[in-house]
């Protein structure tokens, strides 16, 4: 176990590694220089380089910026709010994203679970075929489908909620952006826990529980579900990355002031330092979440704990 | 189940003479590998529509575009903002041409192609436009099927990269085994930790947004998971007798991957790059959403909705086409794979 944790570790750690050169030879062999006023001579340009560090070998510089984005310290702005340190522009802005983020996985999972267990439950009846249909219906319209259905019906027409984000109502305003991002969530998770609730129900160790007169919620929540549960956690990945992109178009539908639409302004505009930052909080995330999600996995199913090789990735 | 006590009386059992355990032996006609798998697929009737959908839409990605009679970038400014409207149709009430526009009164019905008053003409009683025209005058029906041509583009080049790559990738890394596969592995997983979104973020400032970058970006993680799948059958089928026959009578590595092992997996293979097709016409229509797809004056469905979007309070049918043909195209992907699926091995999980 112990092996295989350090194991995860240090991959995710060489992840970071790269994107983060990547993201500075990106820097290296962007042309343009902030220096190439004619009025310098050669060795004030020296001084300028001594003083931001620049005359440094390649390797040094590398470790010093690893060092600056570990620490949040990101850089500026150049377009989109000018000379803003990007940390003060993250410190409003990622709450509520990840508020937002966090409703929607919460909701998302509990509908998505309760759809999935009573699909299984009522195997081949309409229950199950409603339960089919959305989750189809989930995997195959992009969210912004949703949203924009939303905003029609329910902000447009029947004026039940605001049609944008307001800073003043930060529950009442995220419903329906939460609700359009939450679908995907719900569509996944209902149909790989009606698949994993299924093969669960049809085993012999719950044919013998039946048999020994155990009541049918013990069954369903304790021996069932909890069975189910562990292959479920694999497609908590996959729902992360789901979010973060979703989390770009639904911030931009509803103009929430979060770092996807922050993101998406800063492609746009051209922002740099902008886009290098969240795209490394994004990566952070991700990575972040992807370990743990191993490592859960690994504590939960002993048989990827126990594996000597790689046979059950 | 109730823990009744349960008595036998004598009734409860008969016995069993030797004529009725007589069971006729029933023959079977034998069925090719092929032929089974047709039958199972023509069974499924989700996948069969959604076979059949995707041949539509595909004809209509050919041929929509010639046979509206307008062209997918031409902009008259007369012709601004119409609704649909299509001949015969328009008799029975509906496509006639006429919208629903929300006034501070209320809603009113308004049509401009013919105008109330019968002695103004509009210049518009002969111009049928079926799904309406945007606010630059352009027709969508035309911009619909070219979208939905690169909508197919990205399916075409999802399969590939799969089938190039992806394949490959894990047959090597599961049939050689060993440090080959380890260097191989850790490679995809470091590659797999970086989010997609990351990498087209990176690409679009290195490069410009348009059709290029997409497959560029789709290329880079599109076939981690299929390289997943491949060695992992790999990794079931060497150690097999017929593999190690193979070898024992000289066969060599390539001989073996490609004649022996391929096509044992290439049913769960062809699955695999079915359901990434769905992804990567997600991915495109996403990055058209966020304003990274196709350059103007070109059209995407995802550039289309996402042009749409900013009239569709006031021209809601300019919205509803598109998003019809991404979402028949996104199902009947889906259903097809779903499909496949089973047909190939009923036993297979959803993945």
């Amino acid at each position: 176990m112990k092996k295989y944790i350090i194991k995860r570790i240090i991959i995710s750690v060489i992840t970071l590694v790269v994107i983060l050169l990547v993201l500075f030879l990106m820097l290296e062999l962007m042309p343009g220089s902030p220096f190439n006023d004619e009025k310098l001579n050669e060795a004030q340009k020296a001084v300028i380089r001594a003083k931001y560090g620049l005359d440094k070998p390649i390797f040094v510089r590398f470790l010093n910026y690893i060092k600056a984005m570990l620490s949040g310290d990101f850089g500026v702005s150049y377009t989109i709010s000018k000379n803003t340190p990007i940390t003060t522009l993250l410190q409003s802005r990622l709450p509520i994203s990840l508020r937002i983020g966090g409703q929607a996985i919460l909701i998302g999972t509990m509908i998505g679970l309760t759809l999935g267990i009573i699909a299984a439950i009522k195997h081949n009846t309409i229950y199950d075929t409603i339960t089919t249909v959305i989750s189809v219906l989930g995997v195959s319209l992009p969210s912004y489908v949703f949203a924009m259905t939303l905003i029609y019906s329910m902000g447009f027409k029947l004026k039940w909620f605001p049609l944008l984000y307001q800073m003043d109502a930060p529950i009442y305003s995220s419903v329906l952006p939460t609700v359009s991002l939450c679908m995907f969530t719900v569509a996944t998770v209902a149909r790989f826990t009606r698949t994993e609730m299924l093969e669960v129900l049809g085993s012999d160790y719950m044919l013998l529980a039946e048999s020994k007169g155990i009541n049918s919620f013990h069954l369903i929540f304790k021996h069932a579900l909890r069975n189910a549960l562990i292959p479920i956690i694999t497609v908590l990945a996959p729902l992360v990355v789901g979010l973060m992109t979703g989390s770009l178009v639904i911030e931009k539908l509803f103009s929430i002031p979060g770092i996807g639409s922050l993101l998406v302004s800063a492609i746009q505009s051209n922002d740099y330092n902008v886009v290098v930052a969240l795209t490394f909080i994004y990566s952070l995330m991700y990575i972040g979440i992807m370990l743990v999600v191993d490592i859960l996995y690994g504590v939960i199913d002993p048989r990827i704990r126990l594996a000597k090789g790689d046979k059950n990735e | 189940m109730n823990n009744k006590d349960f008595e036998f009386l004598p009734n409860d059992f008969e016995l069993v003479g030797q004529e009725k355990i007589l069971i006729n032996d029933e023959t079977f006609a034998g069925q090719s590998y092929w032929r089974d798998l047709l039958s199972r697929f023509t069974q499924n009737k989700g996948a069969i529509a959604g076979l059949i959908f995707i041949v539509l839409v595909i004809i209509m990605a050919i041929f929509g575009p010639k046979i509206s009679g307008h062209t997918y970038d031409a902009q008259i400014i007369t012709h601004q903002n119409l609704a649909p409207r299509i001949q015969g149709i328009e008799k029975l009430g509906i496509f006639d041409g006429s919208e629903e526009m929300n006034t501070s009164t209320g809603t009113k019905l308004q049509n401009k192609y013919i105008s109330e008053d019968t002695t103004v003409t509009t210049g518009l009683e002969k111009v049928y436009y079926w799904f309406g025209t945007d606010v630059l005058g352009r027709d969508i029906f035309t911009r619909t099927w070219t979208g939905t041509r690169i909508s197919l583009y990205i399916a075409l080049v999802a399969v590939l990269v799969d089938m190039c790559f992806g394949m490959i990738y894990g047959l090597v890394s599961g049939y050689f085994g060993g440090k080959v596969d380890m260097v191989l592995q850790r490679f995809a997983e470091i590659l797999n930790g970086i989010p997609t979104l990351v990498i087209v973020t990176l690409l679009i400032l290195v490069i410009k947004p348009g059709l290029i970058t997409i497959t560029i970006a789709l290329a880079i993680t599109g076939w981690i998971g299929m390289s997943r799948i491949a060695r992992a059958q790999v990794l079931k089928l060497k150690e097999q007798e017929f593999i190690l026959a193979s070898k024992t009578l000289g066969a060599k590595n390539l001989f073996i991957i490609f004649k022996e092992i391929l096509p044992n997996i290439f049913g769960q293979l062809i699955v695999m790059s079915m359901f990434s097709i769905p992804n990567a016409i997600f991915t495109e229509a996403f990055l058209a959403f966020i304003g990274l797809g196709v350059p103007q004056p070109l059209a995407s469905l995802g550039s289309l909705i996402s042009d749409a979007f900013k009239s569709f309070t006031t021209h809601p049918y300019m919205i509803v086409f598109p998003v019809i043909v991404l979402a028949v195209i996104m199902l009947s992907f889906n259903l097809l794979a779903d499909g496949l699926r089973d047909a190939f091995d009923p036993k297979m999980k959803e993945m």
